[in-house]
């Protein structure tokens, strides 16, 4: 049945991006790349309102993120708020500033878990990727994840340069002690999309990287959980985005910004409402940008009719606007939209030599200040 | 490793890497863990609560026939329990 958009449920996940500052650079960031004129970060006291009303809603899964959340000096004090409150609450860092004495506190303050990012298995490829010097001290991190007892989950964003490493990031996790490795196929996002000729891999790479994946689950078991996630490039059906906007997930960027996806800030013609001037129940039920997408009215041709849409719900209106102009399309990277083509033609361009060459823009203040949007 | 034997002296408590709370908005118990959770449906979420590493599964099969005024739930709770142990919501502790 088309219509008007049920009522939803809470937003039960809440993902705070504390900050888009970041010691790292990466390439594959999904960060907006104009972040460099987000300067305005709201305070403590914002945070702690914003916690309270959406645990009242009833969120439950809290994620921790940014930039590197750990750069804001009152981690520990969201933290304690978040875990009295009854958050179940997820740092999401790539370790860097994560001391013996702040993981301590961080304990203390009752955070629950930790995931720790890693470029890639050697410490060349990793200091490339994030243009800094991190190999060794994100090793040292993964010791102190173990040593304060936390489940460690590793999280490799996947790409072009580093997919054909599989194996050897797989090792490298189990030498330290992963409980759960994510291997990420890159999004194409922010830095990701600017990048996105560079860092798509070819299909013969996504395939060798999918068998290195079954061998590794074959020879160790259940001792370490391995994700492999599909990039959906590849797929002829696209990905339930955010499980539908507005449906579950709530995200508030570091200037107040409330968001139902983290990358939606670049969707035209939608006014995203802000923390300080409104309250989350009204963010969250009421506002016309959370509730643009819900339901199917909004949807165009093939989606409309199609049997399909209550489980995908289209797939990304991000992915849809920056592939077609227009976010009411169905996500192209489903066979059955008329734009399918726009991205098989970008997975061609990964068969050419040509996408060995292709220039990486890496994720600084100094790049994002010349970015336009 | 092989999940221990699950029997009616068996001391069940949720296990180290989830944990067990009641969600009013939920009108549920759920099982969160890193970035996911489960919603319990009301059975599930009644015996879960009872597993607290110090009851043993005949205690708890006793304090939920008394909850709720019934008999014989021992081979349901075992099965639930020995399901949930395989799925590893919860560790049967020594």
């Amino acid at each position: 049945m088309s219509g008007a958009a049920p009522r939803p449920g809470p937003p039960l996940w809440l993902l705070l991006e504390l900050t888009y500052r970041c010691p790292l650079h990466c390439v594959f960031c999904y960060n907006p790349t104009n972040f460099a004129q987000i300067e305005t970060e709201i305070d403590t006291a914002d945070w702690i309102r914003v916690l309270r009303e959406a645990r009242a809603l009833g969120a439950v899964q809290l994620g921790l993120s940014g930039g590197e959340p750990l750069v804001r000096d009152d981690l520990q004090a969201i933290v304690a708020e978040a875990h009295t409150l009854g958050f179940y609450t997820n740092l999401i860092t790539s370790g860097v500033g994560l001391s013996e004495a702040r993981i301590g506190a961080l304990k203390t303050a009752g955070l629950d878990h930790i995931q720790l990012s890693f470029q890639d298995s050697t410490r060349t490829m990793n200091d490339f990727l994030s243009s800094t010097r991190t190999f060794d001290l994100k090793s040292k991190v993964a010791a102190l994840i173990k040593k304060y007892d936390y489940p460690m989950v590793l999280n490799v964003v996947l790409h072009r340069l580093n997919i054909d490493h599989v194996e050897e990031i797989l090792a490298m996790a189990q030498q330290l002690g992963a409980e759960y490795v994510e291997l990420a196929n890159t999004q194409y996002y922010g830095w990701a999309w600017h990048n996105r000729a560079g860092l798509m891999p070819s299909r013969a790479q996504v395939e060798r990287a999918e068998a290195a994946t079954r061998r590794f689950r074959e020879a160790a078991g259940e001792r370490m959980k391995v994700y492999f996630v599909v990039p959906d490039y590849f797929e002829n059906r696209p990905k339930a985005c955010m499980n539908g906007l507005g449906r579950i997930f709530l995200t508030i960027a570091p200037d107040g910004t409330a968001l139902p996806c983290q990358a939606a800030r670049m969707l035209p013609g939608m006014e995203f409402p802000n923390v300080r001037a409104l309250s989350i129940e009204d963010i969250w039920y009421d506002s016309p940008a959370f509730n643009r997408y819900r339901g199917d009215a909004w949807m165009k041709e093939p989606c409309r009719s199609c049997p399909e849409r209550a489980r995908d719900f289209g797939g990304c209106r991000c992915q849809a606007f920056m592939l077609t102009g227009d976010a009411a399309n169905a996500d192209p990277v489903c066979d059955l939209s008329p734009h399918h083509q726009l991205v098989a033609d970008a997975v061609a361009r990964a068969e050419s030599p040509a996408a060995e060459e292709q220039p990486l823009l890496f994720r600084t203040p100094e790049n994002s200040s010349r970015m336009r949007r | 490793m092989n999940a221990p034997a699950v029997g009616a002296d068996s001391r069940p408590a949720i296990d180290r890497g989830l944990r067990l709370q009641w969600e009013p908005a939920q009108g549920a118990y759920v099982l969160l863990y890193p970035e996911g959770m489960i919603k319990l449906n009301s059975s599930a979420g009644e015996i879960l609560k009872r597993c607290d590493g110090a009851a043993t599964i005949a205690a708890i099969t006793e304090d939920l026939e008394r909850a709720f005024a019934t008999v014989g739930l021992q081979a349901e709770v075992l099965q639930f329990i020995g399901m949930a142990v395989g799925k590893r919501w919860l560790e049967i502790l020594p």
